[in-house]
């Protein structure tokens, strides 16, 4: 019983410590945002890598969800003669679930696993101490554009998903199981709102949000050398995911 | 220049500085001598402000420095430089990128100055060439010279050295440590060097320092500390496994 109930203190205690320097690593990462000066090139280079360098891993799993979404939905919606809302389905799919948080977790495991991972470096060979000596604030050189470049790029990286997810979507329900092209496209435009899209981008914003910071906070505080790199990188990855699906359900059931 | 006063600071239990008294005098090699482990690095993590401590306090002329709120201790921190174990290079940049790192923060130089001024010093420590190389393509003995061009690229007043010879042979040691007195020479810096390398101590130190079991136990210049009858420090010296300093 004992040895349950300090296995118990021990979780909650790494929780709430985790949850507070978490807030913290936010305050601070706010502050300094709008501290003078700004370095865009820090910020260009750091979307640059969450953005640009993760395209190809997002067109990839938004073509092939689209794809295997309307060939699913293609033969569920047969049985009661429903075809015609394949595009629907899988638009309104992409665009507030599956856009948001299939790129959210891939962008996680490719940017997120690697800005841990290079914080982490940083630390153990002493580059964050060096920054500090030399009067450069480590928070706002190296943690501040990474946050920046989630929040802008995690969206951005959504529209793609969601545009080559109902690009799949069509190809397969079209072109592969032959539902008329204009049914498709008319069914979707009628049932998909702004909103819909409205409301996946937003979860994107959240889950851009999670990634970089989780990433940053685990890089920023790795210790125990080489070792300690590779906890860092993995830790970060599996509460950076755990937590947009929380916040992800937590999002939906006020969206809905 | 610096006064260290009463310094302590624990971690958890364990006592590391236990009161920690030291003068460091301006224009001079400052050698903390000590065995690994002793606290040296924590000692001069308190200098530049990367740890606080419980007690105590830390004097930069007239200014207090664990007692400076961050904006201000930066504003000191311009004044230092600092030479770090493994040199602390940033992987992602250039040599020359590395060393005109604080330039680039903190001046309005244009990238024409700021090579200007990363050429020269990189010269001053015997490195012509290697301007475009990545850390990664560089022996430890050349991060280290690159390093300390780092350190000295704002013309610091104080110049502080993590164990420069660790990890180095003894004649890339004995390379650093006349690298270390000529730039001192030329540029007339203070320089606070923590070590257990003895040789490199008593070739350029002005003062030693020895820390131990949390404490300066003896200080004095190089011929003083040769001479000493100071069981611990005379153990220390000499390299020997018996003595007043057990092995724990």
């Amino acid at each position: 019983m004992k040895q349950y109930l300090e296995y118990l203190g021990t979780i909650t205690g790494n929780f709430v410590t985790t949850a507070g320097s978490l807030g913290l690593m936010l305050f601070k990462a706010v502050m300094y945002t709008f501290t003078p000066p700004i370095k865009f090139r820090n910020i260009f280079k750091q979307m640059e890598f969450v953005g640009v360098q993760s395209l190809f891993v997002v067109i990839l799993t938004g073509t092939f969800t689209g794809m295997v979404l309307a060939l699913q939905s293609y033969n569920a919606l047969k049985r009661f003669g429903a075809e015609s809302l394949v595009g629907p389905t899988v638009a309104l799919s992409i665009a507030r679930e599956l856009g948001p948080v299939l790129a959210g977790l891939m962008v996680t495991g490719r940017a997120g696993s690697a800005m841990a991972t290079e914080l982490g470096t940083m630390r153990v060979t002493e580059q964050i101490d060096a920054l500090y000596t030399m009067a450069v604030n480590p928070i706002k050189y190296l943690v501040v554009p990474r946050v920046l470049a989630g929040l802008l790029m995690f969206p951005l990286l959504t529209i793609v998903t969601d545009f080559v997810g109902f690009i799949g979507g069509y190809l397969v329900g079209v072109k592969l199981l032959g539902i008329n092209q204009g049914v498709f496209i008319g069914r979707t435009i009628d049932f998909v709102q702004v909103s819909d899209i409205v409301a996946g981008l937003t979860k994107s914003l959240v889950f851009g949000l999670i990634a970089a910071l989780v990433a940053c906070y685990y890089g920023f505080y790795t210790t125990g050398g080489a070792e300690g790199v590779g906890k860092s990188a993995t830790s970060s990855v599996v509460l950076a995911s755990v937590l947009i699906l929380i916040s992800d359900y937590l999002m939906s059931s006020f969206m809905a | 220049m610096i006064n260290i006063i009463d310094l302590k600071k624990s971690f958890g239990a364990k006592k590391i500085l236990d009161g920690v008294n030291l003068t460091i005098e301006k224009g001079q090699i400052t050698v903390i001598l000590g065995r690994s482990g002793v606290g040296k690095s924590v000692l001069i993590k308190h200098i530049v402000g990367l740890l606080r401590p419980d007690s105590g306090k830390i004097l930069f002329e007239d200014m207090e420095l664990t007692a400076m709120k961050e904006h201000d201790f930066n504003e000191v921190l311009k004044r230092f430089g600092m030479l770090f174990q493994g040199a602390a290079l940033f992987d992602s940049m250039t040599v020359a990128e590395n060393v005109g790192f604080p330039l680039r923060e903190h001046t309005d130089l244009s990238d024409a100055d700021i090579l200007k001024a990363v050429q020269e010093k990189l010269h001053r420590v015997g490195l012509v060439g290697i301007e475009d190389m990545m850390p990664a393509e560089l022996s430890g003995g050349m991060k280290k010279r690159v390093g300390l061009a780092r350190a000295i690229v704002m013309d610091p007043e104080i110049v502080l050295f993590d164990e420069p010879t660790t990890g180095q042979d003894p004649i890339m040691s004995d390379s650093v440590a006349d690298l270390i007195l000529e730039t001192q020479r030329a540029l007339k810096t203070t320089y606070v060097i923590i070590s257990h390398d003895i040789a490199l101590a008593l070739k350029v130190a002005d003062k030693i320092a020895m820390l131990h079991e949390g404490r300066i136990i003896a200080e004095g210049t190089s011929d003083e500390m040769r001479r000493t009858d100071n069981p611990m420090l005379r153990q220390f010296l000499d390299g020997k496994a018996t003595g007043p300093i057990k092995i724990y």
